[in-house]
C-alpha cells in the first residue's frame, strides 16, 4: 500500500458516531448527578423568584402583577446562564488544567465537531434547566402567566436563549485561563445578570436612557423580552422578530468567534 | 508502508524568531521502538504533537500510519494514540468507562468494547479497580489506565511521553515490560524520553534533537560506539624486571591502531616487590577488540596482564557530548 491510497477522508459515519459517544459521556455524567445538577441550575432563580415575586409582592413593595413580568425574565436568566455555566467552566478546567479534552480531541472527529458538541450539550442542559422553571414557578408564586397561543415563540426563545448562553460560554471558555477564571467570571456573570431585562421590562426604561442604551447591547435583553411577547404580550415589549432577529446574529458572531478560539485552544 | 515517515518537518510559533522545529526528517518501521531524546525545548513535544495532530506543522509533511497528519488530521486520529505525561484521564467516569467511552469515540461496537476493556484491565493488574474514578489514583495506576486507554482502538502508533518518570521502580519495571509486550506484538512505539537507561533499554533506534533538529539517530549501541575516545580500557600490568617503565609502555599503546590516548592511573601495589602498573586507554572503537592486541604487545615484551576492565559509553555521554552541559 502506498501513502497516497489511504488519503481518503473519514467517512461521516464514523465523525457522527464518535460525536454521540461524546455526548452520550456528557449526558451520563449529568445523569449520574441529576440532583446536583437541578440544585446548581434552578437555586438562583428560584430565590429571585421567591424574594422578588413572593416576597416583595407579599409585604406591598411590588403591584401584584410585577411576578407576570418576571417570570419571562427568570426564563431568560436561567436558560443563558446555564448555558453559559455549562459551557464555560468546564472548557476552562479541561484546557487549562485537567487536560480531560485531550481524549476527545483526539477522537476521529473534526474539531469543529468537539466545539459543536459542546454547544449542543449546553444547549440541552440550558433547556432542561428552563423547563424545569415552569413548575417551579407555578409552585413559588401559585399561578404563572401562560399562553398557549405563546408556546412556539416560547419554545423557539427557550432553545435560542440557550444556544446564546452557550455561545457566550464557548468564547469565555476559550479566551479565559485558569488563573483568571473567577474575576473574569465576577466580571461578567454579575452585569451580564442585571442588564439583560430579566427583572424589567426593556421600553420602561425609557425614562432612564443611558441605561437602555446599555443594556441594547446585552443579547440577554432580547431574549427576556421575546419571552414576554410570548407570555405577557400585554406588558410593553420589543416585536418578537427584532428579538429573533439579534438574537440569530448574535449566535453567529459569538460561535464563529467561539470556534475560533476553541480551534486556538485545541491546536498549536 | 513505514509507520511514521516524517520529511523537512518545520514548525515555527507565531511571534518567535526560531523554528522550534527545525527541518527534521526520519522515518520509523512498522514494529520499531523509536526513542526521542533531547534536553527540555528541543523540539520533541513540538515534534510528537504534529505527528499527533494537535500542533499545525508550518512546512513538511509527515505521515503516521501512511496518513499526512496535516493534510487529514482526522482520518489520522485513528492510527495513533497518545500516553501523555500527566493524567488526562476523564476524572467523572469510572477507569473502565474511561476505556469503553474511548473505544466509542473511536467507532469500536460496544460488545467488542466491553471485552477489550477487561482484558486490558485484566492485562494492566486493574481487574479489580474498574469501577473506581481515576481521582482516587496513583501516578503509576493512571499511567496503567492510559496505555490501556490508548490500546482500546488498536492503534498503529502509540506515542508516549515520558512514559515512566516519576513512577516507583516496581511500576517502572511493569511498565517497560508491557511496553515489550507491545513491541512483539508489532505495535510501533514512540517514546520522548529524558532517561537514558529506559532508552537504551526499550528502543530500537535513538534519535538526539536538539535546538529543533536531529543531531544523531541511529542504534543506541552505534551511537555510543560513535562516541569519539570514550570507550576505555584500564589494564593492570605486571611490572617485571626487564628495563620497562610505564612511559615507554606508554607510547608502545598510544600507537596501537584505534587507541586515542593512553593515561597513567596511580599504581597500587599489594607486594612492594612486584610493582603492578595501571594505565587506561581511551580508544575510538569497541574496548574490547583492544584486549588482544594489547595482551600481545606485552608478551612480546616479556610483561603479564594482571587485570583488563572495559568501560563503555553510554547514552548519557552520547547525549551530553550532543547537547553540551548546560542547563535550560
Amino acid at each position: 500500500m502506498t501513502a497516497t491510497a489511504v488519503t481518503v477522508t473519514v467517512p461521516a459515519v464514523k465523525q457522527r458516531r464518535a460525536f454521540t459517544a461524546v455526548l452520550r459521556r456528557d449526558l451520563l455524567v449529568t445523569w449520574s448527578e441529576l440532583p446536583v445538577f437541578l440544585a446548581q441550575v434552578i437555586l438562583q432563580p428560584l430565590f429571585l423568584l421567591f424574594v422578588f415575586g413572593k416576597v416583595l409582592g407579599s409585604l406591598g413593595y411590588t403591584q401584584n402583577n410585577y411576578s407576570d413580568l418576571l417570570f419571562p425574565g427568570l426564563l431568560a436568566l436561567t436558560a443563558v446562564i446555564t448555558g453559559m455555566q455549562t459551557l464555560a467552566f468546564p472548557l476552562v478546567i479541561e484546557f487549562g488544567w485537567t487536560k480531560e479534552i485531550e481524549d476527545r480531541l483526539l477522537a476521529p472527529m473534526s474539531t469543529a465537531l468537539v466545539a459543536a458538541e459542546k454547544v449542543l450539550f449546553a444547549t440541552l442542559r440550558a433547556l432542561t434547566a428552563t423547563i424545569v422553571m415552569i413548575p417551579v414557578g407555578i409552585i413559588v408564586l401559585g399561578s404563572i402567566p401562560w399562553r398557549w397561543s405563546g408556546v412556539p415563540l416560547l419554545a423557539l426563545t427557550m432553545v435560542l436563549g440557550s444556544m446564546l448562553g452557550a455561545g457566550l460560554g464557548l468564547v469565555l471558555g476559550t479566551l479565559v485561563v485558569p488563573q483568571r477564571i473567577n474575576i473574569v467570571f465576577s466580571l461578567v456573570f454579575t452585569p451580564l445578570l442585571f442588564t439583560g431585562c430579566s427583572q424589567y421590562p426593556w421600553p420602561s426604561l425609557s425614562s432612564l436612557r443611558w441605561f437602555q442604551l446599555v443594556t441594547a447591547c446585552n443579547p440577554m435583553t432580547y431574549v427576556s423580552e421575546s419571552m414576554r411577547g410570548a407570555l405577557v404580550p400585554q406588558v410593553p415589549h420589543i416585536t418578537p422578530w427584532v428579538c429573533i432577529l439579534v438574537l440569530v446574529c448574535s449566535l453567529t458572531v459569538l460561535l464563529s468567534i467561539g470556534v475560533r478560539g476553541f480551534y486556538r485552544r485545541a491546536i498549536d | 508502508m513505514t509507520a511514521v515517515e516524517v520529511a523537512e518537518l518545520v514548525k515555527r510559533y507565531p511571534k518567535s524568531p526560531v523554528n522550534a522545529v527545525d527541518g527534521i526528517s526520519f522515518a520509523v518501521e512498522p514494529g520499531e521502538v523509536f526513542g526521542l531524546l533531547g534536553p527540555n525545548g528541543a523540539g520533541k513535544t513540538t515534534t510528537v504533537g504534529m505527528l499527533t495532530t494537535r500542533v499545525k506543522p508550518t512546512g513538511g509533511r509527515a505521515l503516521v500510519g501512511g496518513v499526512d497528519v496535516g493534510a487529514d488530521p482526522v482520518r489520522a486520529r485513528s492510527m495513533l494514540a497518545v500516553v501523555p505525561q500527566r493524567s488526562n484521564l476523564d476524572r467523572s467516569i469510572s477507569i473502565r468507562r474511561n476505556l469503553t467511552f474511548h473505544a466509542a469515540y473511536h467507532g469500536v461496537p460496544g460488545a467488542e468494547a466491553a471485552t477489550r476493556a477487561d482484558e486490558l484491565l485484566e492485562q494492566f493488574g486493574l481487574r479489580e479497580r474498574g469501577s473506581v474514578k481515576p481521582d482516587l489514583f496513583s501516578g503509576g495506576q493512571a499511567q496503567r489506565v492510559m496505555i490501556a486507554r490508548a490500546l482500546m482502538h488498536q492503534p498503529q502508533v502509540l506515542f508516549l511521553d515520558e512514559p515512566t518518570t516519576g513512577l516507583d521502580p516496581a511500576a517502572r519495571l511493569f511498565v517497560w515490560d508491557r511496553l515489550r509486550e507491545l513491541r512483539e506484538r508489532g505495535v510501533t512505539l514512540i517514546l520522548t524520553t529524558h532517561d537514558m537507561h529506559e532508552a537504551a533499554l526499550l528502543a530500537d533506534r535513538v534519535g538526539i534533537m536538539d535546538h529543533g533538529k536531529l543531531l544523531a539517530l541511529d542504534v543506541p549501541e552505534a551511537l555510543m560506539r560513535g562516541l569519539p575516545g570514550s570507550s576505555t580500557l584500564e589494564l593492570s600490568v605486571h611490572a617485571g624486571d626487564n628495563g620497562h617503565t610505564p612511559d615507554t609502555l606508554i607510547e608502545a599503546f598510544a600507537a596501537l591502531p584505534g587507541v586515542e590516548r593512553v593515561e597513567p592511573l596511580p599504581g597500587d601495589s599489594p607486594e612492594p616487590d612486584d610493582p603492578l602498573w595501571h594505565v587506561r586507554l581511551y580508544v575510538s572503537g569497541e574496548a574490547s577488540q583492544l584486549v588482544a592486541p594489547t595482551a600481545t604487545l606485552l608478551a612480546e615484551r616479556g610483561l603479564s596482564l594482571s587485570g583488563v576492565e572495559l568501560g563503555e559509553p553510554t547514552l548519557e555521554d552520547v547525549f551530553i557530548h550532543l547537547t553540551g552541559r548546560t542547563l535550560r
